[in-house]
């Protein structure tokens, strides 16, 4: 089966890319099954149900990183696509725009929008570097400078794929759903591409207090390095 | 790889009749305009010329270059794109420099001695502009008719594109007398989206646009393009007007039947 995780950072368009993606790839005879990850509130598993009658699921990760959340629950999310012979597509959070907890052997997409900063594919790390493909949308509403230039900053952050899409109007999806079909398939054992850069720590677990005094793990002052704090 | 002619293939319109215009062939040096009221379709067609349309966008239609598919390349890499699509938006997004910006254009599109070519744009754009462009201020603080003057030189000396698309560039605040009189200068192919009929008159051929579909190609009959050149001499009249005003001159009615009395208008 094959593994599909859609990262990248609230409203830049990852459901909609992943509908388009999903009404071809259905429209091609493959199965899919759809899992939605996020934080407190999440009604894009009803969307995939109802529209194109597949099996979806969503979990809330409330307290915890939503991205570690999707380490703890991606086995048994794999294992469940695989019981209904489908292959999965992961709609992370979006929330958090350090980490994305890409599987090695699963095709890694970053949706990222045109109308961003400029400066934006150098600030989000491994959510882009550890991607397969960056996916920009909303190219309609940007000069063609600027979506060159935008194309650009992401290759200049890393050397990855990039397309442009107008995935409201579905211009575009195509050579992504081409992409798709080229991806490998995923095998266990299922292993993370990188290690999350945030460690879980009390402040992950929901301790409200400021300051570095109040918390264990690995922390820093306002002057200092890196040092670890705990048992 | 030299681009020699563009073809558009017709698709459906948007209530998926046929198109009436099976297909329309530019070859460099063409100047083509499409018309049509608002939301007729005219900036999707130009889109779909810029996207190098290949039965995947909502229209169908196709996009051969040198009568053939476009090459992927065309699509991944900037620096092998022939198209130039210059839209109707007049605000940057961008949170960098002018000069920034444009040395970051030159690279990508793979331009030596980038300062010239910063130089070229800059004196290009101000030509058209009101108030000039400064390289060190932000792209988002230019005003509408600055980003559009500053996109079409960049299209036209970076981008140095066979293939230059225009939505309704009469919009955009600049001279457009000065700015056709520019674009002429270089062999390209253009492409108007336009209600201006100095543009549309002085275009070798025009598409007519009505709900999403091509209608009708027509070519400028010679008669039409006599008229264009009145026309646009009507324009400088407008333009003389409004940069009087614009200076804080006032008006004189005596002046004004002497611009009215003129003959050749007629």
């Amino acid at each position: 089966m094959k593994l599909i995780m859609c990262a990248g950072p609230p409203t830049s368009g990852k459901t909609t890319v992943l509908r388009q993606v999903a009404r071809r790839l259905l429209k091609k005879g493959r199965r899919l099954a759809y899992l939605k990850i996020d934080v407190q509130f999440a009604d894009e598993d009803e969307l995939f149900r109802n529209e194109f009658s597949i099996p979806a699921k969503k979990i809330y990760s409330g307290d915890l990183c939503p991205d570690h959340a999707s380490v703890l629950v991606l086995g048994d999310a794999v294992r469940w696509a695989e019981q209904e012979g489908a292959d999965l597509i992961v709609e992370t959070a979006g929330l958090c725009l350090r980490c994305a907890p890409y599987i090695a052997g699963s095709l890694g997409i970053v949706v990222l929008e045109a109308t961003s900063g400029m400066n934006l594919p150098r600030k989000i790390g491994a959510m882009l570097t550890l991607a397969d493909i960056a996916v920009v949308t909303k190219i309609d509403l940007v000069s063609q400078a600027e979506r060159e230039v935008f194309r650009a900053n992401i290759m200049d952050a890393t050397r990855i794929e990039v397309l442009e899409a107008d995935a409201l109007r579905g211009i575009g999806i195509d050579r992504l759903v081409r992409r798709i079909e080229r991806a490998e398939e995923v095998t266990v054992p299922l292993m993370l591409k990188g290690s999350p850069p945030v460690a879980t720590c009390t402040i992950c677990a929901g301790k409200k207090n400021i300051g570095w005094e109040h918390h264990f793990g690995v922390l820093r002052k306002l002057d200092s390095d890196l040092f670890y704090r705990g048992e | 790889m030299e681009i020699r002619k563009i073809s558009i293939l017709g698709g459906y319109g948007r209530g998926g009749e046929k198109e009436l215009v099976d297909q329309v062939d530019l070859e460099m040096g063409d100047l083509l305009s499409i018309v049509g009221p608002t939301g007729s379709g005219k900036t999707a067609l130009i889109n779909d010329i810029g996207l190098f349309a290949a039965e995947d966008t909502p229209s169908r239609r196709r996009v051969l270059i040198n009568d053939a598919a476009p090459a992927e390349e065309f699509m991944d890499d900037p620096a092998r794109n022939p198209i130039a699509l210059i839209t109707q938006h007049t605000g940057f997004l961008s949170d960098v420099t002018v000069d920034i910006f444009l040395d970051t254009h030159a690279r990508i599109r793979k331009r030596g001695n980038r300062d010239a070519v910063i130089a070229d744009i800059l004196d290009f754009a101000n030509q058209l502009t009101g108030e000039p462009i400064i390289t060190g201020s932000s792209m988002t603080e230019l005003s509408g008719g600055q980003s559009r003057a500053l996109l079409i030189a960049d299209a036209v000396i970076i981008g140095n594109s066979p293939i230059i698309l225009l939505d309704e560039i009469e919009n955009a605040g600049i001279n457009l007398t000065r700015a056709l009189e520019m674009l002429r200068k270089y062999e390209k192919i253009f492409v108007f989206v336009t209600h201006d009929p100095r543009i549309t008159l002085s275009s070798d051929y025009r598409i007519v646009m009505k709900g999403g579909a091509m209608q009708d190609a027509i070519t400028t009959s010679p008669e039409e393009k006599r008229i264009g050149e009145k026309v646009t001499e009507m324009d400088r009249i407008i333009v003389g007007l409004r940069d009087k005003i614009s200076s804080g001159e006032r008006m004189l009615e005596k002046e004004f039947r002497a611009i009215m009395d003129m003959t050749w208008l007629t």
